[in-house]
């Protein structure tokens, strides 16, 4: 959990233009990326705004409130952008993932088991490297299961310790 | 002590209901309608063999053919959510609509948080409250595996709760399933009663007396404020709607759920209650084979 970084939530801007926070993303550049990189439609967040609590964790919330607001919570925790890399967070793929067109890795049963476990495993993927949306088939559709780490071959399994099952 | 002994008065059959306590509760979840609906989930229970039968009066709650539920796939997937079959009532009973304001007050740790959520199609302005710090993390991380988006988590005492951190001054709903003596969670806490004491009621009485009053207060007028325990004693059950009747503008209201229940008692131990606290309800445990519960739904005064 990430308990200590304050309580403090701050909308981020709608564009560049608008930024006080230097650094800080905006709205523009967060639905961009989950369209760049997942292909998930930008109208996927239209009724949403984003909120940074800490520097670069970034949370979705359906409708709109004050900003700044002090809450414990405000939304979905959907992404980190204070790494070289945009890391999306897995209840964020699990929400919002089921439309995404690229940078999916589709697994069968056993080394999607692999994956819920923890583990790390050797996969077939030739395309990009990087954070990735793992899923397997379940119940006549593709299930977004979380975010793997593609890198030389491997792919790191991103599923937090509490959320992994013993499958 | 034989805590649940003074509650023989209020039963019909007392030793089904002493037999019913006994026994420990069928594994129930509830479909997360957020990120599945409830044909997907139980094609996915099918997929890896696990047996399901849907509760009569609520298709989306589920009584599964295993004891550990957390490790299916549905479940990992956020499509499921352990719990008791009684504790899905308050919010059938307050029955949000999407796009409402709604308040739950005593939110930890968030089974009837993300089941109004998804009952709101997670639109609309969810507040879910608890006054312990240790609670939030449970209840933040139940929401956030569910997939909840419409939701703000606050750290406050529910009996002076304030609005101001957000743009609006009343909620169209709350729920307060107060903190209580927990009397009615014996089949699955069979320590829950070693606590028990007449001064713990009064205790925890006056404690759920001001939430309730705070939720009548912070709903607008004509909304809807659900009042729930999960345990037997009028002290923190009828008593308590008795003083927020006198205490604020409010009326109790009748409401279905399609369990058998009996009504909420008008005396107890000397004491006589306003005869509207008929229209609660009691859930026994061996009504419907279930945990113990009670639920009142109360209408804001125009």
């Amino acid at each position: 959990m990430t308990e200590n970084v304050g309580t403090r939530f701050d909308r981020l801007p709608a564009t560049p233009d608008e930024r006080e926070v230097e650094g800080r993303p905006t709205r523009e550049s967060v639905v961009a990326w989950w369209d760049d990189r997942f292909g998930i439609p930008p109208e996927t967040f239209d009724e949403y705004t984003f909120w940074e609590r800490g520097a670069g964790k970034v949370w979705a919330f359906r409708g709109d409130a004050p900003s700044p607001i002090e809450v414990q919570g405000l939304g979905l925790f959907v992404l980190r952008t204070d790494g070289e890399h945009w890391k999306p967070t897995t209840n964020a793929v699990q929400r919002f993932g089921a439309t995404a067109t690229r940078n999916v890795v589709v697994l069968d049963e056993e080394a999607a088991a692999t994956f819920v476990r923890g583990g790390d495993q050797a996969v077939d993927w030739d395309g990009d490297w990087g954070y990735l949306i793992v899923a397997r088939e379940l119940a006549g559709d593709v299930a977004p299961l979380g975010v793997g780490l593609f890198i030389r071959g491997e792919l790191r399994s991103q599923v937090p310790k509490g959320r992994r099952i013993d499958r | 002590m034989d805590v649940l002994a003074r509650y023989e008065p209020l039963v019909d059959d007392y030793g089904a209901f002493r037999a019913a306590c006994e026994r420990p509760l069928p594994t129930v979840v509830r479909v997360n309608t957020i990120e599945a609906d409830v044909g997907r989930a139980t094609d996915a229970l099918d997929e890896e063999g696990v047996g399901w039968e849907p509760r009569a009066w609520h298709p989306g709650l589920l009584e599964l053919g295993t004891d550990s539920p957390g490790n299916t796939w549905p479940y990992f997937l956020g499509w499921l959510h352990g719990q008791e079959e009684v504790s899905a009532i308050p919010p059938v009973v307050l029955d949000p609509a999407p796009g409402d304001r709604v308040w739950d007050a005593c939110a930890a740790p968030g089974s009837k948080t993300t089941q109004l959520a998804a009952m709101m199609d997670d639109r609309g302005f969810l507040v879910a409250t608890d006054d312990t710090l240790g609670r939030l993390a449970p209840l933040r991380s139940n929401a956030e595996r569910l997939g909840v988006t419409n939701l703000a988590v606050t750290h406050a005492d529910a009996r002076n709760f304030s609005l101001a951190a957000f743009e609006f001054d009343t909620f169209d709903a709350a729920l307060v399933d107060a903190p209580c003596s927990g009397e009615g969670t014996i089949r699955k806490n069979p320590a829950a009663l070693d606590g028990w004491s007449e001064s713990f009621l009064a205790g925890v009485a006056g404690v759920q007396k001001g939430i309730l009053r705070r939720a009548v207060q912070a709903t607008r007028p004509g909304g809807t404020v659900v009042y729930s325990t999960c345990t037997f004693a009028p002290e923190e059950n009828e008593a308590v709607l008795d003083f927020v009747l006198d205490a604020e503008g409010c009326r109790i209201v009748d409401f279905e759920v399609p369990l058998e229940s009996t009504p909420g008692v008008t005396e107890w131990q000397g004491e006589t209650f306003d005869p509207s606290v008929e229209r609660a309800r009691r859930f026994w445990p061996h009504h419907n084979d279930t945990g113990g519960f009670f639920c009142a739904k109360l209408e804001v005064a125009g």
